[in-house]
């Protein structure tokens, strides 16, 4: 018996050795790589400077637009994943809607990126519908409107998908129990249904916020470089203007944005359950 | 709640179309024998025959796909591994830090990654192209398995382990026969949106890709300056209609022969 239980810890350590591979060559030194080639200036030369550049108005004020469009692309993403999400579990053929859902996702992105400019557009479909309910036609293309949109458009099924992992794993009796309890429908929602989903919310809040953060195609396309994202700039420095050291700056204040918005997100079980005794 | 359910219906067919709108919409110009994405002019195969014709195009679809099945099938292995040793690990401390190290790539930007593994296969000297492009997909598809089959080892009773090694099973036999058949749904999700996410990446292998090797998303992304023609939009149409067909084919296969097991289940 004791051998056995023995075995049972012991198990499965070998697994882990390709697992950690992957953890040291390609989590922890490019982030090592980034962080030094930070030092870096154009010449190669050890220097502050980069840093000091980032804290010009430029790239402040580029970090704040950065943070308020992505705040607005997860915001209308989880307002409208949450809702598909919950009426999704109560499809009969769940598993099937939710391959419907995810099956966009398998077209390719620029595909449909390409698709929103026609759709968009001041001869597409959109402005004639316009048209004809009479209020004419309108610049979408170009505008914070159509960034957010197709943006939203892209990340919902990323967003979909945790909530409805989460919801799906809802024991039904406990909302059964809420009602029985004499809970209203909000009250079962904001007390039993939300607190118990929350860590679907905040897989898919982190799975959206922060790539939402560093879009550059769609910047490029749909907002035609009206929008210029944290992406963007390091997408420049890296490729365009071949900056390496400037971008790795920028890219180590990202790194520090993600850590800061993983700590505030990630899922604490024991936390969970503490503040679930509490109610 | 009989009227909750039609809202619901209306909620749900509003997502549906807008999700499926642009893909309609190429789809739908794919067939326009004018050459471009408005004024429909008369309808025509021309687009789809192109696409046979246009060798490059073709062996830009056959790279997409052969990295997406192939990181998606190596991630999912060192992925699925992965999950078990951390929730086999006795360390809480040591398992918190590889959890976050976990989340780490899968909440990374695109661009962070796709600029510190240009930095990487720089400094290592491997050529940027088909291999660049397979290992960082692979690279960026691992955490996203271990987040699928994470919450189906969590599901596993540990009892069963228990009664396995009380029934003198081996370790390889409680892997293969206990603890892998039971997160195969975990598995299974891990690998399409592994998948997924290979089939859907441009920022990564933008940063990553040679002169030599393109993917699908490069590709277009070049091209849309310049205007994209039509033959884009018909090889849309085809991935588009292979992509539902294999899906809707694989979930009939998967849910027709009904064991009693599952049928105890439903």
């Amino acid at each position: 018996m004791v051998r056995r239980m023995k075995t049972n810890r012991t198990n499965f350590r070998l697994p882990l050795v390709p697992y950690s591979l992957w953890i040291i060559l390609f989590v922890i030194a490019p982030i090592g790589l980034i962080v030094y080639y930070s030092f870096f200036d154009l010449g190669g030369n050890f220097t502050l400077s980069n840093y000091s550049n980032f804290f010009t108005s430029v790239y402040l004020q580029l970090t704040v637009s950065s943070f308020w469009y992505a705040f607005l692309i997860t915001f209308f993403s989880l307002l409208i994943a949450y809702p598909t999400a919950y009426f999704l579990t109560k499809l009969k053929h769940k598993q099937l809607w939710l391959l419907l859902i995810i099956i966009p996702s398998w077209i390719n992105l620029l595909l449909k990126t390409y698709a929103f400019i026609g759709l968009m557009g001041l001869y597409g479909p959109i402005n004639a519908a316009l048209e004809a309910f009479g209020i004419g036609k309108h610049q979408i293309l170009f505008t914070d409107f159509s960034f957010v949109f197709v943006s939203v458009y892209i990340f919902i099924p990323f967003m979909i998908l945790p909530i409805f992992n989460a919801l799906d794993k809802l024991n039904p009796a406990l909302i059964d129990a809420s009602r029985d309890l004499g809970a209203n429908a909000w009250t079962t929602f904001t007390r039993v249904i939300w607190p118990l989903t929350l860590n679907g919310v905040k897989s898919g809040i982190q799975v959206v916020f922060i790539p939402a953060l560093s879009l550059f195609m769609i910047t490029r396309l749909i907002a035609g470089n009206r929008v210029i994202t944290l992406g963007t700039a390091i997408e420049q420095q890296f490729l365009v203007t071949q900056n390496w050291g400037m971008g790795s700056t920028i890219a180590v204040f990202l790194i520090l944005f993600m850590v800061v918005i993983l700590l505030l997100t990630t899922a604490n079980e024991r936390g969970m359950a503490g503040s679930g005794k509490k109610r | 709640m009989e009227k909750n359910g039609k809202l619901a219906k209306i909620y749900l067919i509003a997502v549906f179309v807008v999700l499926y709108a642009p893909i309609a919409y190429l789809i739908f110009y794919s067939f326009n024998s004018g050459g471009k994405m408005s004024h429909f002019e008369s309808f025509t195969w021309e687009h789809y025959a192109a696409v046979f014709e246009d060798k490059r195009l073709i062996g830009i679809v056959l790279n997409t796909v052969i990295v997406a099945l192939l990181s998606a099938l190596i991630s999912t292995a060192i992925g699925v591994m992965g999950a078990i040793s951390i929730h086999y690990m006795r360390n809480k401390a040591m398992r918190n830090v590889m959890l976050s190290m976990n989340s780490i790539l899968m909440v990374s930007p695109d661009v962070i990654i796709g600029a510190s593994f240009l930095i990487l296969f720089t400094l290592v000297g491997i050529k940027l192209g088909f291999a660049s492009v397979l290992l960082s997909h692979i690279a960026f598809s691992i955490p996203i398995v271990v987040i699928m089959v994470l919450p189906k080892l969590q599901e596993m009773s540990p009892t069963l382990i228990d009664a396995a090694l009380d029934l003198g099973a081996t370790r390889k036999e409680i892997m293969s026969r206990v603890i892998l058949p039971f997160i195969q749904p975990g598995i299974f999700a891990g690998f399409f949106l592994a998948l997924t996410y290979s089939l859907d990446d441009f920022a990564v292998t933008f940063f990553v890709t040679g002169n030599g090797f393109s993917t699908l998303s490069v590709e277009i992304y070049s091209m849309a300056r310049t205007g994209v023609t039509l033959t884009i939009n018909a090889l849309s149409g085809l991935i588009f209609v292979i992509t539902a067909g294999l899906i809707l084919g694989y979930y009939v296969l998967k849910n027709r022969p009904r064991t009693p097991a599952s049928g105890v289940k439903r």
